[in-house]
């Protein structure tokens, strides 16, 4: 009963949950209900979607619905660590930011910094610089998202060192390390949730948009983004090369951003923000 | 006022520093040899050896950024290795498709941003605020690129109403340069549209519930001049805080707009560069635009002073 309460209450996480679900179950199941996404069969080029390819082929006769299903994996894959790498390590600066004086003043210069570098920009530039694969292309999304990670621990921890139950712990005695893993992060895990989720959203679409201008993973790898990429010259034609992957990626996207939305009004954080 | 802006604007230069110091590292902490990447697989050492000397990494690093900076001081970004020109000058011809596309969007986005989210905070609860609120979480959750091609296939190859791709330059003609922008305009500016929109709504949704706007009600203020006059005036300043956060969204969009619309700009030149391993292109674009995004988040937090007199003092 209790569920059935929570879902009339908070339509848009149940809806967005229950997308995710089934693409991530998708995503882990692509090789048994998929074809090989890689697999080129010139005859079969451009071919609208059907009984034999769901979702049409491309221009080098690559069978889409299996591109689009093996596409998830990295999609998922890269939101789901950016989201987890930049959380811990931007939890780790700003818990230390906020409560230590001296560390803040240089550590906030450094990020007001990083901030105004455009993410994507960023990215490419790592990228550039590194042979291409997936664990780069992580790296790259990562940094510009730490900064944001920052300045909201950061701020709950500003928040909460001012309060009366932080000043008893400091004159009975307990040390700064102390005050601040028990008394100042439980603080931060609710803000840090609809963050996270945020993050996961934004790092799908940067992941993409990389992919898309070919500084993403191998071209090899099928990516929403690059398959959107080599089959753009085809658009009039084929549409259905470039809005299959294009509609998944929004599903996904909105799914993400459904479920933060839905968080963060569950959880009644008014911190975590997009930009 | 004058040493107000002398001053923000000296703040600008702390910033853009590290900046500097960020974009510097990128290329020298980079795991591999930076050198041996950019000159591509076949590479013959000879050629590797050219690059290195090239970017002059063969130099010790604190003279290597000591180099870097003087350049960026004198407003030197470094010369282009496919092209062979200087960066600066190479973005100089491509700025006017970016300026452009980015100048359009932004007054379009912002005008009609704000028109629907006053709407959705006058009918609060309504279906226009639902509309509203549903294509606030759709509009921040399509790519730029594929909202782009949907654009093209059904504005421009099924109806035929504008060009599908191109630049027109403003010295061939008005009419012609902003049907050339209007797609990708559309495609660039969604997200930003979905992302002030929201921010209007919250905050006027705040400032009408104030006594005083009741106060105003009651002594028979008429409805659009109490939102516009009076609330919006209120809401203004997180309104053109998140203006000027959000310009990250539009810079890091020209980029994908105009690889989707084939528009010869700054943009295009990063991506052609990323083929190229021009990396000195790279790293120029990212201090120019870094530079503008600082430049507006300082030109927002002066036009505080416009709305709110306490923060004149």
């Amino acid at each position: 009963m209790r569920i059935a309460r929570f879902s009339r209450r908070n339509p848009t996480i149940v809806l967005g949950a229950m997308i995710l679900v089934v693409v991530v179950l998708v995503a882990l199941a692509a090789p048994w209900i998929t074809g090989d996404p890689v697999l080129l069969i010139p005859a079969d080029r451009l071919l609208p979607p059907g009984a034999k390819y769901w979702l049409g082929t491309d221009h080098l006769g690559r069978d889409i619905y299996a591109r689009t299903v093996h596409g998830a994996r990295i999609s998922l894959l890269v939101g789901v660590t950016v989201a987890a790498l930049s959380v811990i390590i931007g939890l780790g600066i700003g818990l230390a930011a906020g409560y230590w004086r001296r560390v803040d003043a240089i550590v906030m210069r450094f990020m007001d910094g990083l901030m105004a570098i455009p993410a994507i920009l960023l990215a490419i530039a790592l990228v550039s610089l590194n042979k291409a694969s997936v664990s780069i292309v992580i790296i790259a999304i990562t940094i510009p998202e730490i900064p944001r990670v920052v300045r909201l621990v950061r701020s709950v921890v500003l928040t909460v060192r001012e309060m009366p139950y932080i000043e008893a712990a400091v004159s009975g005695g307990s040390r700064g390390q102390k005050i601040v893993l028990r008394h100042i992060l439980p603080s931060t895990i609710a803000p840090l949730i609809v963050q996270a989720t945020y993050i996961t959203a934004s790092a799908i679409l940067i992941e993409a948009g990389l992919s898309f201008l070919g500084a993403g993973v191998p071209p090899e790898i099928p990516t929403w983004g690059n398959m959107i990429a080599q089959s753009r010259l085809f658009v009039a034609r084929a549409p259905w090369t470039v809005f299959a992957p294009g509609t998944a990626l929004a599903m996904v996207i909105l799914a993400v951003n459904l479920v933060g939305d839905g968080l963060r009004d569950f959880l009644d954080v008014r911190l975590a923000r997009r930009m | 006022m004058t040493g107000t802006i002398l001053r923000r604007l000296l703040s600008m230069l702390p910033v853009m520093g590290i900046v500097a110091i960020c974009v510097f590292l990128l290329l020298h902490l980079a795991p591999g040899d930076p050198a041996s990447i950019i000159a591509g697989e076949n590479a013959t050492p000879e050629n590797i050896a050219r690059i290195r000397t090239q970017l002059g990494l063969d130099q010790p690093v604190w003279k290597q950024f000591l180099v870097w900076l003087v350049a960026l001081v004198q407003g030197d970004l470094g010369t282009s290795m496919f092209w062979g020109d200087p960066v600066s000058s190479l973005i100089a011809q491509r700025a006017e498709p970016t300026v452009s596309l980015a100048i359009t969007t932004l007054l379009v986005a912002v005008f009609l941003a704000i028109s629907i989210g006053v709407l959705a905070a006058a009918k609060a609860g309504s279906w226009i605020d639902r509309l509203v609120m549903g294509f606030a979480v759709l509009g921040f959750s399509v790519p730029v690129f594929v909202v782009g091609y949907v654009l093209i296939f059904v504005f421009a190859i099924n109806l035929k109403w504008l060009p599908v791709q191109g630049y027109s330059p403003i010295a061939d003609g008005l009419v012609l340069w902003l049907r050339n922008l209007v797609l990708p305009s559309i495609a660039l500016g969604m997200a930003y549209v979905a992302l002030i929109a929201r921010i209007t709504r919250t905050t006027m949704l705040d400032v009408l519930a104030e006594d005083y706007m009741r106060t105003a009600r009651a002594k028979g203020v008429a409805t659009r001049s109490m939102l516009f006059r009076h609330a919006l005036k209120n809401a203004a300043v997180p309104i053109a805080t998140i203006i000027g956060n959000g310009i990250a969204l539009l810079i890091g969009g020209v980029v994908i707009t105009e690889t989707v619309f084939n528009i010869p700009g700054i943009g295009r030149l990063v991506v052609d560069a990323i083929a190229r391993r021009d990396y000195p292109i790279i790293q120029g674009v990212i201090m120019v635009f870094s530079g503008v995004y600082v430049l507006v988040n300082l030109l927002v937090d002066l036009s505080y002073t416009l709305f709110d007199p306490r923060v004149r003092g």
